[in-house]
């Protein structure tokens, strides 16, 4: 791979002093004979907001999930404010962690998916209440008062006690959002959380998400088709390709001045069938 | 017909221990079947393996060749067990082997990325299971359970044939003492349809409340 030693350098944290709140080394993952991820390095600091582009299979979901440890990874080292995702380390080698320490990773890495996945038995109130009061154990009046507070802040006070398939596609992805919000999380990943919506909803999302990137209060790691965003919301773009980083950088440099030949592939591609 | 009257508290006393063997088997066999569906799904392989084998060995064997498995074999390793106790047990060996099927087929049948959601909020494995995926389940899970808890009221009257006194048994004596065979049938088929009646409704009542979506 040509590209892995150029890979290594380009998820520097900027902030120098400060730990970065993900530290992701050399992460190889593989489903079966297939290498998903060859390699992959990245440093995200505290607030930053990193957007992640690349082609249908180039491994990006996998990446994510790797984070939160939803797939485990093969070689490799993920931190998420210096803890090691998944594993202990012992004499270099990995040894897998129990399911609380795990659970407690994840519980700092909120996630938010692609098909939404809201519980539907539950109103959007106690989906976004339920992870506090069952993973946090906060009081659960405290829970839905907060979960309140969060359904406002994504426009749905008046959806509090709506169950999912009472709302459109954009409606529970707010949800899911205010859901993942509601952990206080260290790190948020978000995983093509428009994809899956008809055009005319994702810019309600969108905004939700702007605004929370302007906030700069919580980290994010967003995995994303939508550029208008990735160059307005992004401290970083980092373009993957085949299971590797290709190129990260400010999104001006890399969505508009591309280096790789692979990249401004992409991106043509990207405008032209958009581009309508 | 005073006859018939007269016998009825015997015929009542069937009822009785019909449902008493029922209910002890439904609720044995739906904890046998819970841990069982999820032990067939999530369990390591020393546990998958021997659970598969015990859900299908029961599930092709006829319900009284189990019966008089467990009646007839303790004995003769010097076990005392009673009509009453093999039948419940018999009909719970039953019983559990099909609730494991049919759990095992409602959990799986809830989308993966519930579960991906669970986990990501730091979930662990139990508070998954009984607060995001079997409440999901259950509305495929009910309705067959609901079969299995009828199919084992009427399992129970093959107690009968190891001389526990539930409907079936007493009904056949009331016929001895009486006579009255057509009527005392149709008095017990009465009292049978009765129980299942209200074992479907509140399967149905059962379904209505766990079923969520609109
Ligand atoms: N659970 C899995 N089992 C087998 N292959 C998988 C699995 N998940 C993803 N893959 C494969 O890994 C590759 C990368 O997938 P993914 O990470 O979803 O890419 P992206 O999100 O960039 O589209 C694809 O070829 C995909 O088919
Ligand atoms: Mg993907």
């Amino acid at each position: 791979m040509t590209d892995t030693g150029h890979a290594s350098t380009v998820g520097e944290a900027t902030a120098p002093n400060a730990p970065p709140m993900v530290r992701i080394r050399d992460v190889h993952k593989r489903f079966g004979a297939l290498e998903v991820l060859k390699g992959i390095d990245l440093d995200v600091r505290q607030g930053e907001v990193v957007c992640i582009i690349g082609a249908s299979g180039s491994g990006k979901t996998t990446l994510l999930r790797c984070i939160n440890f939803l797939e485990p990874y093969d070689s490799g080292r993920i931190y998420v404010d210096g803890e090691l995702v998944g594993y202990h380390e012992r004499g270099g080698r990995l040894v897998p962690a129990r399911e609380k320490e795990i659970a407690r990773v994840r519980a700092e890495t909120a996630m938010v998916f692609q098909q939404f996945n809201l519980f539907p038995h539950m109103t959007a109130l106690n989906n976004v209440a339920f992870g506090p009061i069952k993973v946090r154990g906060v009081a659960k009046d405290a829970a839905r008062e907060r979960a309140r507070e969060l359904l406002a802040r994504v426009g749905l006070s008046d959806k509090a006690d709506a169950y999912p398939a009472q709302l459109s596609g954009g409606q529970q992805q707010r949800v899911a959002i205010a859901r993942a919000l509601a952990m206080e999380p260290k790190v948020m990943l978000f995983d093509e959380v428009t994809s899956a919506l008809d055009p005319e909803l994702v810019g309600e999302v969108l905004a939700v998400m702007e605004d929370l990137a302007a906030s700069h209060g919580v980290t994010m790691i967003v995995v994303t088709h939508e550029m208008m965003f990735a160059r307005e919301a992004a401290d970083r773009v980092v373009f993957m390709d085949g299971g590797v980083i290709v190129e990260a950088g400010p999104p001006d440099e890399v969505l508009g001045a591309p280096r790789s030949d692979r990249l401004r592939a992409f991106l043509r591609r990207f405008t032209t069938s958009r581009g309508s | 017909m005073a006859s018939i009257i007269d016998e009825l508290p015997l015929l009542l006393q069937g009822v009785v221990a019909t449902l008493q063997i029922s209910m002890l088997v439904v609720v044995a066999g739906s904890i046998v079947g819970v841990f069982g569906g999820l032990g067939l799904l999530f369990g390591p392989i020393w546990l998958r393996a021997p659970l598969r084998g015990y859900v299908d060995v029961v599930r092709g064997l006829p319900l009284l060749v189990t019966i008089f498995i467990i009646y007839y074999v303790p004995p003769a390793f010097d076990i005392d067990i009673s009509g009453f106790a093999a039948v419940v047990v018999a009909l719970s060996i039953f019983a559990g082997a099909h609730i494991s099927e049919i759990v095992r087929g409602g959990v799986a049948s809830v989308a993966k990325g519930q579960s991906d959601a669970a986990k990501a909020l730091g979930l662990t494995f139990w508070p998954r299971i009984w607060s995001v995926v079997l409440p999901q389940a259950l509305p495929s899970i009910i309705p067959p359970w609901t079969n299995t808890a009828i199919e084992m009221v009427k399992g129970s009257s093959l107690a009968y044939l190891v001389s526990v006194s539930e409907l079936l048994f007493q009904t056949y004596k009331v016929v001895g003492r009486t006579g009255a065979a057509m009527e005392i049938y149709i008095a017990a088929a009465l009292l049978y349809f009765a129980i299942n009646f209200a074992v479907s409704r509140f399967g149905a009542w059962l379904e209505r409340r766990v079923r969520y979506a609109l």
